[in-house]
């Protein structure tokens, strides 16, 4: 049996008991309800405030229908902040790294943009795939690939997800992988690959926060051609 | 006051098993157990007027051990493996 660099992105189980389940919930347990007080703890000070910038943001260039919206797709964001926060931990798992979930996230919430777009203003929403002032012989071939651009888009946002955060998980476990075996022979060399490491978690944290944001971003950006 | 009634931080070690022995092994009782685990948690360290780091640290610790023994024996084995 052949294992390769890719099984540490298989999904761990134990008892029967896949350990995604509880990677899954246990962001829920991170963000406590306000309750009934008038003065809120500093941590639930804090998420509230960053909930309202959050809703705020995503909300702004929306107009009044698309506040539906703002609950699944602020909730959506802070699901995948903390999800890809979380699995830059020791020995922990991130669950975004199985595309089979991020296509599941990605591909109800694009089809139920386009469907808003078809049933509420069908000429609108069909008058997308050709941009303005394109020349008459071209427009076939234009309409072939806006149509071609727009059913790709659930799986450039499930795609995207997967692969930023595999690969930076691949490379933190690579290049740690180089730095304890270098240790013993050129220690030097062990403490550049030691700096390239620290400078990698940097931008992993980076880079697990920006996806979360992208992904919302995209979607509600979808959500305000059809809406 | 009797064994059955005092709170589990207040039973001896000696007598951890007796005070198991009386209290009402249900999935309701579990349930409310880990409830009240729970909120009493929550009130010591999260819902306080001056909280720090410590609260949510315990829980990413915690939650880091847990995928530890989830993980133990694929773990255990990593020294013996050709590829990784």
């Amino acid at each position: 049996m052949n294992l390769t660099f890719f099984d540490q992105f298989s999904s761990p189980s134990l008892l029967g008991i896949p350990l995604i389940l509880i990677a899954m919930t246990f962001p829920a347990l991170l963000i406590p309800s306000p309750g009934n007080r008038w003065i809120t703890s500093r941590l639930t000070t804090l998420q509230l405030w960053f909930f309202n910038l959050v809703t705020k943001q995503l909300m702004m260039p929306l107009d009044k229908k698309g506040h539906k919206w703002a609950l699944i797709l602020t909730s959506l964001m802070v699901f995948l902040l903390l999800t890809n926060l979380l699995g830059l931990l020791p020995y922990t798992f991130t669950p975004t790294t199985q595309l089979s979930m991020n296509l599941a996230l990605a591909f109800p919430l694009w089809l139920a943009t386009v469907l808003t777009g078809l049933r509420n203003q069908p000429s609108t929403s069909l008058g997308h795939l050709l941009p303005e002032g394109t020349p008459t012989p071209l427009i076939p071939a234009l309409i072939l690939i806006e149509t071609t651009s727009l059913l790709i888009r659930p799986l450039a946002l499930g795609v995207r997800l997967t692969a930023n955060l595999t690969a930076g998980h691949l490379l933190i476990q690579l290049i740690s992988t180089a730095t304890t075996a270098l240790f013993s022979t050129m220690p030097a060399i062990s403490l550049l690959t030691l700096l390239i490491l620290l400078l990698l978690t940097i931008l992993e944290v980076a880079v697990a926060m920006i996806q979360a944001y992208v992904f919302v971003l995209l979607l509600s950006l979808y959500l305000q051609e059809n809406i | 006051g009797p064994l059955s009634e005092r709170p589990l931080m207040e039973v001896r070690l000696g007598e951890l098993h007796t005070w198991i022995s009386t209290c009402h092994v249900s999935p309701q009782g579990l349930l409310g157990a880990v409830q009240k685990a729970w909120s009493s948690y929550c009130d010591k360290y999260i819902h306080v007027r001056r909280g720090g780091p410590s609260g949510i640290s315990m829980l990413l610790a915690g939650y880091c051990l847990l995928s530890y023994g989830w993980n133990y024996q694929h773990l255990r084995r990593h020294r013996w493996r050709k590829y990784h």
